[in-house]
């Protein structure tokens, strides 16, 4: 038992350290977050071109599919060091989401299609998952697919879409068979060309002015029947089936390192009274809680990968992952936007637009925006109230 | 990295495992802490057959060559059993500090009896005026022609009735909480003018104030270098902290189980109570606050096994200041959840409880660990 890398992981991570200085350069870097970047940025797409090349866009797909095969260590590693260089993340509803659905259940033609693009990151894909009257209960989604021929002919509107109004395709859960006796049958997952007549798309702006999220309507959208995944009515099992490839990274442990070395500094440059702020017992004593909580968390990210390398399922305690990495990042970024002080109060779109340059420290534009919207990371992918559910059946037999 | 135990490591947990499923009935125990010495002397000689007494010492002190992980792993399944056997105090203090400092001729002298189970100590380091600082001795020690002599009040020294021999932190030179100037000395039971007044804690161990009054030592006494103590009480102290933080993971399992299973059985309004989303989330949080202590734990093990120094001394601050909050939180909720029943004393679950808030308590709470973490 030891803490300690050993000799072939510290040469991958030189080789990962010297693969972001050389593609991902310092000057190109902002501290500034981005959940997801956009590729449309030169140095973005340059890098995600250098990371194509290499081999290591979708590190963790399977090998015959352009994955890298990296032992859970070797992608702790990888994690760690791209959030450390704030690296352009590939956006997950494509990688993360759809793929393994699509190497798992996709027909052949599928694939062919699809994960190529994805890989190289020339497509964008959202979900269509939750609707006006099912959220947590997703299951309860009334979004109607009725067969036609070789079409589906689908109507109904999806909410809270991520990233819709940039998205070329979406994946999408529909009701086929509205009589089933459970709810979770009758559902089916359909690829839809965003192309396709009778697709609107309207901005919901989220907290802080931000267009992130879309409602979607879908009127006599016709989707061929080629483009379900697997069999008709069988949805729900594929739309799990996705939730448990969404292991490593989930509790952003790096992320949340970057985030707490940059409060520090904010803090260490901040006066209060004569000192400094970072000297300041009470909120000296906050930044060493959450720092606490951190450190157990990651150790308990490292347990998950540890019984997953020796081959085993993760344990009972990969379940708090997502709870505690989101309330961790929720709270640093709560405890960020304080150490700014009145600066953490202006409008954030309001610092960008002027000339005459930002209104305050240039990074508590983004340290708002951060605030506002990881307010969702507990709320998406399952609220935390809903993971406890989870917990409280899956682990606690409850 | 490697979260993995070897062989060894795993027969040992098996072995304690064991012990505590089979001969460790939480009624015996109530049986044990009522009556004179507080534990089991046939115990303490099973842990002495077993070879537990010898696991942290070096093969060439007739010890088993084991470490922190070692002592973590027995403890963590001693918190499980709630065992009052003086373990700690005198293994991993006593026995650590003779480990760390002692010369020769007082390992020969001393190790070789606290492995084969016939020897028992206890650390006075604790005084009334000194909370939480290890430093803050007034306890004087006065050089003399032969060796010193003793003068001081040193309070709740933990298994000091049973004690064989007493390890006393006192001044030889320096202000009253100075670093520099602290001696450690070894203390036998005998010693004239060492008085003791004791008496039980809640959590049903045994302590004694000690008042040394003239006591006279040999200089042979003396337990590593004059004026150095701290070093040594400070990596002694962070090693019974680890052992004591494994004990309360082992009793928080205890009890975030007990009670998922008592909810399940306990019907109200028709219902188990456990079908009830409000005490089933609460449920999830003893379950998650007791896995993220556990993360802390394993991470204290390996930072104190890969040595003593500033990396070891933070990782032990942070995982004494989860174990304090989250048992504290574990503790309560268990009683909480078992209702009035949490509170008798005929059931287990108040015993945890209580074991959890000394815990909370010993070598520094939340407050002093959270403090020393930001100072590291």
């Amino acid at each position: 038992m030891d803490l300690k890398l050993r000799e072939a992981d510290l040469e991958f991570q030189a080789e990962v350290r010297a693969f972001i200085d050389r593609h991902w350069p310092t000057h190109v870097r902002s501290d500034a977050y981005e959940f997801e970047a956009s590729t449309a940025t030169p140095a973005v797409r340059q890098w995600f071109d250098a990371l194509v090349a290499r081999g290591w866009s979708v590190p963790s797909w399977p090998i015959e599919v352009g994955g890298t095969g990296w032992t859970p260590t070797q992608h702790y590693i990888w994690d760690r060091e791209t959030a450390r260089a704030n690296c352009p993340q590939m956006s997950p509803f494509g990688a993360r989401m759809l793929a393994p659905v699509l190497y798992t259940w996709g027909t052949k033609e599928q694939q062919a299609r699809h994960l190529a693009p994805i890989r190289e990151a020339r497509v964008q894909w959202c979900q269509g998952y939750s609707e006006p009257g099912a959220g947590s209960d997703l299951a309860a989604l009334s979004t109607r697919a009725v067969r036609d021929g070789d079409h589906y002919v689908v109507n109904g509107s999806k909410t809270w879409t991520s990233v819709a109004h940039r998205a070329d395709w979406m994946f999408c859960l529909v009701r086929t068979d509205p009589r089933a006796t459970k709810k979770q049958q009758g559902i089916s997952f359909l690829l839809i060309d965003m192309k396709t007549p009778g697709i609107e798309v309207h901005p919901i702006l989220i907290l802080g002015d931000q267009h992130h999220v879309n409602s979607v309507t879908l009127t006599n959208v016709r989707v061929p029947v080629a483009n379900r995944i697997g069999e008709e009515n069988e949805g729900w099992t594929y739309a799990k089936g996705l939730l448990t490839h969404e292991r490593t990274g989930i509790a952003g442990v790096a992320r949340s390192q970057v985030q707490i070395a940059q409060l520090k500094r904010i803090a260490a440059e901040t006066s209060l009274d004569s000192g400094r702020l970072i000297d300041e017992p009470s909120f000296k004593r906050k930044i060493d809680e959450v720092e606490i909580e951190l450190m157990a968390l990651e150790v308990t990210e490292l347990r998950t990968l540890a019984s997953v390398e020796q081959g085993g399922a993760p344990g009972p305690e990969s379940s708090i992952l997502k709870i505690r990495g989101t309330e961790i990042s929720q709270r640093i970024s709560d405890l960020t936007i304080e150490a700014y002080g009145y600066y953490g109060v202006p409008y954030p779109q309001q610092r960008l637009i002027d000339n005459e340059g930002p209104i305050g420290p240039e990074l508590a534009v983004a340290a708002l925006k951060e605030m506002l919207f990881g307010r969702a990371s507990s709320i998406f992918g399952g609220s935390n109230e809903i993971q406890k559910n989870i917990i409280s059946k899956a682990v606690l037999g409850l | 990295m490697d979260f993995s135990f070897s062989d060894e490591q795993s027969l040992l947990k098996d072995s304690v495992e064991r012990f505590i499923q089979n001969d460790y009935a939480f009624d015996a125990r109530q049986k044990l802490v009522k009556n004179e010495p507080g534990f089991s002397t046939d115990n303490w000689k099973t842990f002495a057959e077993l070879g537990w007494l010898g696991v942290p010492f070096a093969e060439a002190d007739g010890g088993f060559g084991g470490g922190p992980i070692e002592t973590m792993l027995i403890m963590e399944q001693f918190g499980r059993g709630l065992v009052v056997e003086p373990f700690v105090p005198t293994v991993v203090l006593v026995g650590g500090m003779l480990r760390i400092a002692g010369n020769r001729a007082q390992k020969e002298k001393y190790l070789a009896h606290i492995v084969d189970g016939t020897l028992q100590g206890a650390f006075a380091f604790a005084e009334p005026q000194g909370r939480f600082n290890l430093a803050d001795i007034t306890t004087t020690a006065t050089k003399t022609e032969s060796g010193y002599v003793l003068n001081g009040h040193k309070a709740v020294v933990i298994n000091g009735p049973s004690a064989d021999l007493l390890v006393v932190s006192a001044r030889t030179s320096g202000q009253q909480r100075a670093r520099s100037g602290i001696t450690l000395f070894i203390v036998e039971k005998s010693a004239t003018g060492l008085t003791r007044r004791d008496y039980p804690t809640v959590d049903a161990l045994r302590a004694s104030e000690v008042h040394l009054q003239n006591v006279t030592v040999p200089k042979s006494a003396v337990l590593g270098r004059v004026g150095k103590g701290l070093d040594v009480i400070e990596q002694a102290v962070d090693e019974a902290t680890l052992a004591i933080g494994a004990e309360a993971v082992g009793c928080m399992e205890v009890l975030y189980k007990a009670t998922v299973e008592y909810c399940k059985t306990r019907v109200q309004f028709g219902q188990p109570i456990g079908k009830f989303q409000v005490l089933q989330h609460r449920m999830v949080d003893m379950f998650m606050e007791y896995e993220q202590s556990k993360s802390l734990m394993f991470m204290a093990a390996m930072r104190l096994a890969e040595g003593y120094g500033p990396e070891a001394q933070k990782a032990v601050s942070a995982f004494k200041v989860q174990v304090g909050k989250s048992g504290r939180f574990v503790g309560q909720q268990a009683v909480q959840l078992h209702g009035g029943m949490g509170m008798t004393e005929e059931l287990s679950v108040g015993h945890y409880f209580k074991r959890l808030t000394m815990i909370d308590t010993m070598f520094g709470n939340v407050d002093h660990h959270l403090k020393r973490f930001g100072a590291l």
